[in-house]
């Protein structure tokens, strides 16, 4: 028997699998599909303090091997989360989860914060500093000393470890995750979508409403495996690793690069039951390559 | 929902840019008219969301237009392609609300889904009226389906070729107790303006199919919706123009 247990931040999940923000919804709805407890733990959807409808629609583009995307954080706000969601995922759910919070502004990321604190299901809190697809959603992530202020004031007002989601729209996302780092965070999940764009050549206008979107799937993952390296090689706090991971191996690849766990996005949206074959694909995974215990492999690349 | 090996038991053009492909499925999935299914293609990331055009137990089909470069592809696929489809999904047609004498109102591909639930009604011995659109009569299609579930439709070409010159609007002046459509976008906006209630069907670029990634959203009277889980079927007072 191979170990998949992986311990963050003191709390243990039974695998390093954790389905992506904005792939499984607040996850009660995929439980329709498989018992979701079996995950080592999944991101909620991106919540704001505010409802938002998100963006207008044409919201997906196909690219080879992914998508774009431009859903613009469409969640029903943090007080219907905790109302009406979060009662209806304690139902089926025994874990914990990360709690994504977002904002347009460091006060407000703060804020939705603090009200995930107070949320038993919640064991994580994952800061999206980095979503491409809102007014000022990028600039949290592009400036060291405003991931620094995120950081700090989020921090200030929760108890729980915090995780900040990093965009890989940056020129050094190493100097971002060493701001966060300073700033107390407890660890950084990376990366968020890569901006990409697509033209329909009929209409000769971009396929997506508002033009661009985040590009997420297959095709990103070596970025993000060199991302995490990078970053993992420069923190001393846990590394998510994030980005196109489809193949237990992927897994293996993106631990091996430094990362203490993974989340599992795109491929959600393309087959549902993604996650669950991750989880009983990596035992045999671990025993073909030789690992009896996941921890081991982390950051040996 | 539920995820399927199917083969491709026929697919061919059947008008102008107009394919129908039928596939097998091992039990009934559909259990109202409107539902749709997501097929993966192989070579292409995201899955392609169809509607019904008819079912039974072992099989269904669908009508499709040679639009992209997925449709294209999928034009070319053989009898006893085996693909992998997501069955079961949306939330169908409410076939209780339509009183004695309903219109069903379709244009382009969404043909295909009227006549899913034409048939539904046949089988509940209720006759619907029903009106058809196309551009012109290259493109006219399913006539004769629906002639052997013992309707005669109306058919309406914006060039005047074929039936009635004109758009499948103008058969709102037929006594109706309830509306249903599926079609382009323009004529559902179009359809909006009957004074009677009624359900249409939307169609949207959607990412997943089954409620996760929020792609398909819109706005409704009663906030947003997706189109692949609280829809494709909306009542139509909920839709906003």
């Amino acid at each position: 028997m191979v170990k998949t247990e992986v311990t963050l931040c003191g709390e243990k999940l039974d695998n390093p699998i954790i389905a992506s923000s904005g792939t499984f919804n607040y996850g009660y709805e995929m439980n329709d599909l498989y018992d979701i407890n079996i995950l080592g733990s999944f991101s909620c959807k991106g919540t704001t303090l505010e409802p938002r409808n998100g963006n207008p629609t044409p919201r997906i583009a196909e690219v080879k091997d992914g998508l774009i995307n431009s859903i613009g954080l469409q969640n029903p706000g943090i007080k219907a989360v905790i109302e009406e969601e979060f009662p209806k995922l304690r139902k089926i759910y025994h874990k914990k989860i990360f709690a994504n919070c977002c904002g347009n502004t460091p006060e407000e990321f703060a804020e939705v914060a603090s009200y995930m604190d107070k949320e038993d299901v919640v064991g994580f809190l994952e800061i999206n500093i980095s979503c491409p697809n809102v007014n000022g959603g990028t600039s949290c992530s592009s400036d060291p000393s405003l991931a620094y202020e995120v950081t700090k004031l989020v921090k200030a007002r929760t108890h729980k470890p915090v995780f900040i989601k990093l965009s890989p729209n940056v020129t050094d996302i190493v100097s971002i995750a060493l701001a966060c780092e300073r700033a107390g965070a407890d660890g950084v999940s990376l990366i968020n979508c890569v901006q990409g764009m697509r033209i329909d050549l009929k209409t000769r206008k971009p396929i997506i409403a508002r033009k661009k979107g985040g590009m997420s799937g297959p095709a990103i993952f070596p970025i993000a495996l060199r991302m995490v390296y990078d970053v993992a090689h420069a923190v001393h706090i846990p590394v998510i690793g994030i980005g196109g991971i489809s193949t237990p191996e992927d897994v293996l690849e993106m631990m091996m690069a430094g990362a203490s766990a993974v989340e599992v996005g795109a491929m959600n949206l393309v087959d549902p039951y993604i996650c669950k074959k991750l989880v009983e694909g990596l035992p045999a995974a671990m025993e073909k390559y030789g690992i009896e215990d996941i921890n081991s492999i982390v950051g040996v690349a | 929902m539920k995820e399927e090996t199917c083969t491709v038991l026929e697919n061919k053009k059947i008008a102008k840019n107009t394919h129908l492909m039928k596939l097998s499925q091992n039990e009934e999935n559909f259990p109202r008219p409107g539902m749709f299914f997501d097929i993966a293609l192989p070579g292409h990331f995201l899955r392609r969301p169809f509607s019904l055009a008819d079912h039974d137990a072992s099989s269904f089909s669908f009508v499709y237009k040679a639009i992209g470069h997925g449709t294209e592809e999928m034009t070319k696929l053989e009898e006893g392609t085996k693909l992998d489809i997501l069955l079961g999904l949306g939330n169908g047609f409410d076939l209780t609300k339509s009183g004695d004498t309903p219109l069903l109102v379709g244009g382009g591909s969404g043909i295909g889904v009227m006549h899913c639930l034409a048939k539904a009604f046949i089988k509940e011995k209720k006759h619907p009226l029903v009106a058809l659109g196309f551009n012109t009569k290259e493109e006219v299609f399913f006539e004769k389906e629906f002639e052997e579930l013992g309707i005669k439709p109306l058919i309406y070409t914006v060039d005047g070729s074929y039936g009635e010159k004109g758009f499948p609007t103008q058969s709102l002046k037929e006594p109706h107790s309830y509306l249903y459509s599926c079609g382009p976008e323009p004529l559902l906006k179009a359809l909006a303006e009957d004074q009677g209630k009624g359900e249409f069907s939307l169609e949207r670029r959607m990412g997943c199919g089954y409620g996760c990634c929020m792609g398909c959203t819109i706005v409704t009277k009663n906030g947003p919706r997706r189109v692949c889980k609280e829809g494709p079927v909306f009542e139509k007072e909920d839709l906003v123009w």
